[in-house]
């Protein structure tokens, strides 16, 4: 993976100082709250509801053991034991002390991490497909580009202070892993009579008013890459609304010129920025590259030894096919039945990043769907991480099903939310544990928001639940046949919402349909778009 | 009104430039294009830069209004300038703030007047924050990536 040289670092370590100078001047009463504000946000401090919450990159979600530590020894010293990992593959701590921020960004750099560009109206961290550089069907590993947009992107001085706040995400097959079109700008990256370029999406996103991002443009050679990249941004900075904050993000300019018209624009300003000569020297790309070389795979084993059924079920459902056929991918799942998803003690943090140096190269992924991931693990090694992360109570065998639930931190944290929605997780995924329902449905995929942001990704939901507030009480919103994959499409509402008790009968009335319903091998996504919203209707409200 | 625009030599905190600074007023982005003997302009967000284009061989200051710090076009309106070959003054106005200052200068802007004048000290330390920089952009400062590959 990645690693700094004297020139990140030095960036780094200048970042902390610079915080540290403006939490100074804060307190000195140089800068007021309105403009230290964005100052703070861009260094991943938030304010929520009870105190400082601080997120911290994960750059394309890919991480080592030494950097886990860190974050967990983050977590024991600055908060209560436990951080959260985000959609975007971040991890957030939610009782951080301002006086104590600037300390626990100086222990991340001495580990190449930090928490610039997490928040604010700035290019936020990049994301990338968790199974990069271990998917059988890659066409390359997308983390070079992402890294090379990353730095692209650290402390850009043009787009510091955007309409909206920017969020990009890279991939690199036809298999969409990271929501890609659900981004301001995702791109994917593609081999085309063996030339590498990128093809770009703009527009897309979840929040108010979800949009999926339409191409841009099909293919732009990769050493245009970065110029490319500059003129979308040049042109939103430009032209993006500024006089109302939900109609600020890129999807609304886009959508309100009409793509064919932003297109237009951006290839105007890319011509020029041709001329004028942004592009990172050729040979950067290649350095990146060289620090994601695949490590020394060895052959061995391609099958376990299913006599141990628990074991042999964590196998069907938590591993993913890898590139090298003696080894898989391993999903560690956040998602214990009843539990906080996305939440890590310190002690877990620890256990998976021994098991990552033991057992996976010393590589650590956060997947967007606020799962920890072990990319590459010889099927010989499986039953042994296997037991580790159970002992561990890491190994809950729930990948992509009903118990793997999005949920933001609703109003347990946030200062924006109108309902809870990690009560509501928890019952949900007991509810389905308990009645052994979870492995009858098979995958599908339920995404909760507590608020019309949609950080929970309820738009992406095969079933999608928004919290609202009704009058003073939290009341819960279904919507069905959204997909954040390959196959993207936005979920439907079906109809009035639901208290807290109903939505979870509801929940269960849509699966009872849909087990009645599905025809061989159909998952319930499917199943929805065969047959279409009416049945399900009928059953919730007829 | 139009006349009266635009800030004084006196109003200006940082210049980095050795040349008499323009003494008259500014005139709106619409004026500009109508009188042929404008030298100074003011540009305010909503403006397209590139409508100077055509007169940047007469223009001697550009002055870029930030009414609110959080509105980053002025930072665009810069860049655009310098990448067509404006030469002349370059100049911040408004909600200049001690954090803009390092992204400003490397936007190309070379005079500042905020419309509170800042700490020297944090002034100072804030224009040489960035030992180094990751993007190309109007400073023609060489990049972090520039340095890594030098033959």
């Amino acid at each position: 993976m990645y690693r700094y040289d004297q020139y990140d670092q030095a960036m780094v370590d200048a970042r902390v100082e610079e915080f540290r100078d403006q939490a100074r001047r804060r307190l000195e009463g140089k800068l007021t709250e309105d403009q230290f504000k964005p100052l703070r946000l861009m260094n991943g401090l938030y304010l929520q509801l009870h105190a400082y919450m601080l997120r911290v990159a994960i750059p394309y979600g890919t991480l080592d053991a030494r950097q886990m530590e860190i974050l967990a020894d983050i977590a024991d010293k600055y908060d209560r034991g436990y951080g959260h990992f985000t959609t975007r593959q971040n991890i957030q701590y939610n009782w951080i002390k301002l006086e104590d921020c600037a300390d626990a960004l100086a222990d991340l750099a001495t580990v190449e991490m930090h928490a610039i560009q997490t928040s604010g109206n700035c290019i936020r961290n990049i994301s990338s497909d968790h199974f990069a550089g271990a998917a059988a069907d890659e066409v390359v590993d997308p983390r070079p580009y992402a890294e090379l947009m990353r730095q692209w992107s650290s402390f850009h001085p043009e787009f510091t202070y955007l309409p909206r706040k920017f969020k990009i995400a890279v991939i690199a097959s036809e298999k969409d892993r990271a929501a890609m079109r659900l981004h301001d700008i995702g791109v994917r990256i593609v081999a085309r009579d063996g030339e590498v370029g990128a093809q770009f999406y703009a527009g897309g996103g979840m929040g108010r008013t979800p949009m999926i991002a339409p191409l841009i443009r099909d293919f732009v050679p990769i050493d245009q890459f970065i110029t490319y990249a500059e003129a979308c941004l040049r042109v939103y900075n430009r032209y993006g609304r500024r006089d109302n904050k939900y109609k600020a993000r890129i999807k609304i300019l886009v959508h309100e010129l009409g793509a064919a018209e932003y297109i237009r624009q951006v290839e105007e300003e890319f011509a020029h920025l041709l001329s004028v000569g942004v592009e990172p020297p050729r040979e950067e790309l290649a350095r990146i590259t060289a620090y994601f070389a695949p490590p020394a795979f060895v052959d061995g084993p391609k099958t376990v030894d299913r006599s141990d059924p628990d074991f042999a079920l964590w196998v069907d459902r938590n591993t993913h096919r890898h590139k090298h056929d003696a080894y898989v991918s391993a999903v560690i799942s956040l998602k214990p039945a009843g539990g906080i998803p996305g939440d890590a003690t310190s002690e877990q943090m620890r256990v998976v990043a021994r098991l990552a140096r033991e057992y996976s190269f010393d590589e650590l992924r956060v997947m967007h769907t606020q799962n920890l991931l072990l990319p590459h693990v010889r099927i010989a090694d499986l039953h042994a991480v296997w037991t580790a992360l159970d002992e561990a109570g890491l190994g809950a065998p729930n990948m992509d099903t009903i118990e793997d639930i999005i949920a933001c931190p609703g109003l347990d944290y946030c200062s924006l939310a109108n309902a809870r929605s990690i009560p509501l997780a928890q019952r949900i995924s007991e509810r389905f544990a308990e009645t052994g329902r979870t492995e009858v449905v098979g995958e599908l995929k339920l995404k909760i928001s507590g608020c019309i942001n949609a950080c929970g990704h309820h738009h992406a939901g095969h079933i999608g639940i928004l919290g609202v507030d009704k009058k003073g009480t939290e009341n819960y919103q279904i919507s069905l046949g959204g997909s954040e994959a390959e196959d993207v499409s936005l979920a439907k509402i079906t109809g009035p919402g639901f208290d807290e008790d109903g939505v979870i009968a509801a929940v269960e009335k849509v699966t009872d349909i849909y087990l009645a319903t599905r025809a061989d091998g159909e998952r319930f996504l499917d199943t929805y778009r065969r047959i279409g919203m009416e049945p399900f209707k009928e059953a919730l409200y007829g | 009104m139009a006349d009266n625009l635009g800030t004084s030599p006196d109003e200006v905190q940082f210049r980095f430039r050795d040349d008499e600074p323009v003494d008259h007023a500014a005139v709106t982005v619409d004026s500009c294009c109508d009188q042929t003997n404008a030298t100074a302009v003011r540009i305010e967000p909503g403006d397209d830069a590139r409508v100077l284009l055509p007169f940047l061989d007469r223009l001697a200051l550009v002055e870029v209004n930030f009414p609110s710090f959080g509105d980053g076009r002025g930072y665009s309106a810069a860049r655009i300038l310098r990448e067509a070959g404006y030469a002349g003054e370059l100049r911040a106005v408004g909600a200049v703030l001690i954090d803009q200052l390092s992204h400003m200068r490397r936007c190309g802007f070379d005079s500042f007047a905020p419309d509170k004048r800042l700490d020297e000290e944090d002034a100072a330390r804030a224009f040489a924050t960035w030992e180094n920089v990751y993007q190309r952009a109007a400073d023609a400062r060489r990049t972090i990536a520039d340095k890594r590959h030098e033959a």
